[in-house]
């Protein structure tokens, strides 16, 4: 599972970085990124998807493989 | 003001002042949602009430259209004299470019670490009221609890003693709560002000860790931050992070009062405490902001003219049953809640980390001590509301 950040929806709500801390990366001003390329290691795939669905903006998705 | 009646039609006269709508606004919400999500009004000049979840992130994201330069939910009196504060409370009350480099500057001091560094505090102070209201036996959820935790956070932010704690909730209410009494806001206002203007000419001689003191020594674009600017900031951290988060304390404590089941799978299993505390703050948002309409427009069919207001109701959004299953029902460990409730787009609730932690460590603090509480008998719970909806008095009892 490969994801993204779109930095430009990212508003900060940082709601990815309190589901995921282990994909998401949260800097002083609240931008999202997602950390190791956005590979995401395995086994953390159902919380990702938590993280996709409570996102306000709809910033983060699903690179197809 | 004058006292307006009492609301007739929502649809054509609404008035978020209104008591029906501070007391219970989900049943007004449900029926506007229905027969007319955008409502309309001439009460205190024509303003537009959106109610469904994609109108109001919508309007939120057209900031073309919608300004922020009036975010109060009631438009404040013509004045003749110069304001005070040129440029009101930036970022919040601001489009860009000014929205976007004050934000910036505001944004690290409500950063995960800088927010972690206030916990300790915050839980300390969590105990030390709990530990009053055991040696009392009975308590106010509402005014002896909630309303006593933001405003110590925010008093250290702001480099104010503890002892002068107690006066700047008496100003917050003031400026927030009776915007309808203008002496009494203008009253609260006129103490925020003489406070930071004695900060600010402190900071710049004797400068602190305190957030005032920071901002003066700070550049823009090769030049000091202009004073009214700085204060403009720091009056927004103290207007827009206390009676705020303390509401959505307060609600979130009202509702466990009210339903001893939810208190009792909370304490069972403290590990949905992350998802419960986005259910409240879904469940009962507390904050309406405003927009002015900047040019003649229509949105989702209705015609707006410049200088209307446009409220975005983002606690009616988050009941929206198109955006939300059982959109009325509070659950738990609802798995998928893009609620709104510290906004959407560019405005953001710049202090959305610092209200997480406070109302999670208050309901973890009272669970602790309290795993079991109900609203006292015969207790009468108070709201306020318009532009902050929260309880204003929570009598309860602990068995």
């Amino acid at each position: 599972m490969r994801i993204q950040v779109d930095a430009e929806k990212c508003q900060g709500h940082a709601r990815c970085f309190a589901l995921a801390p282990e994909v998401f990366d949260v800097d002083d001003y609240g931008q999202s990124s997602a950390k190791n390329g956005g590979v995401v290691p395995s086994g953390l795939e159902d919380k990702v998807r938590l993280a996709i669905d409570n996102c306000p903006e709809y910033a983060i998705s699903e690179i197809p493989e | 003001m004058a006292k307006l009646g009492p609301v007739d039609d929502w649809a054509t006269d609404f008035d978020v002042m209104d008591e029906a709508y501070i007391l219970d606004p989900f049943p007004i919400w449900d029926e506007l949602r229905e027969t007319c999500p955008i409502a309309h009004t001439k009460r205190r000049g024509e303003t537009w009430l959106l109610t469904s979840y994609e109108d109001v992130t919508k309007a939120a994201h057209d900031i073309g259209h919608f300004s922020s330069l009036e975010v109060g939910v009631i438009a404040p009196e013509e004045v003749d004299e110069e304001p005070i504060l040129p440029y009101g409370l930036p970022p919040i009350s601001s489009d860009p470019p000014l929205h976007t480099w004050t934000r910036r500057l505001l944004l690290p001091w409500f950063s995960h670490a800088k927010v972690a560094s206030y916990e300790t505090m915050t839980r300390e102070l969590c105990r030390r009221l709990i530990d009053g209201m055991v040696e009392d036996g009975y308590g106010d959820a509402a005014a002896g609890y909630a309303q006593q935790i933001p405003v110590r956070v925010i008093a250290r932010i702001l480099g104010v003693p503890d002892t002068l704690s107690d006066t700047f909730t008496e100003w917050v209410r003031d400026v927030l709560e009776f915007a309808d009494d203008k002496e009494k806001s203008q009253e609260g206002w006129d103490g925020i002000l003489e406070f930071m203007v004695t900060q600010l000419e402190q900071a710049k001689s004797n400068p602190q860790e305190d957030l005032i003191s920071q901002l003066v020594h700070t550049e823009h674009e090769g030049a000091p931050i202009e004073d009214t600017i700085v204060l403009g900031i720091a009056g927004l951290v103290m207007i827009a992070g206390i009676d705020t988060t303390w509401s959505a304390i307060g609600s979130s404590l009202w509702h466990l009062a009210t339903h001893p089941e939810d208190v009792a799978r909370l304490v069972a299993e403290p590990e949905l405490m992350d998802s419960a505390v986005e259910e409240f703050l879904r469940a009962y948002a507390p904050v309406t902001m405003a927009r002015v309409v900047t040019t003649d427009t229509e949105f989702q069919g209705c015609p707006m003219h410049e200088g209307d207001k446009v409220l975005m109701n983002f606690p009616a959004a988050n009941r929206d049953p198109a955006a939300f299953e059982n959109a009325d029902e509070v659950i738990l460990d609802r798995a998928q809640n893009r609620h709104v409730a510290f906004g959407s787009g560019i405005h953001r609730c710049a202090g959305s980390n610092l209200a997480r932690m406070e109302l999670k460590v208050a309901i973890e603090e009272w669970l602790a001590r309290f795993p079991a509480f109900s609203l006292a008998e015969g207790a009468e719970v108070t709201w306020a509301g318009g532009q902050v909806r929260g309880p204003r008095s929570v009598p309860v009892v602990f068995s």
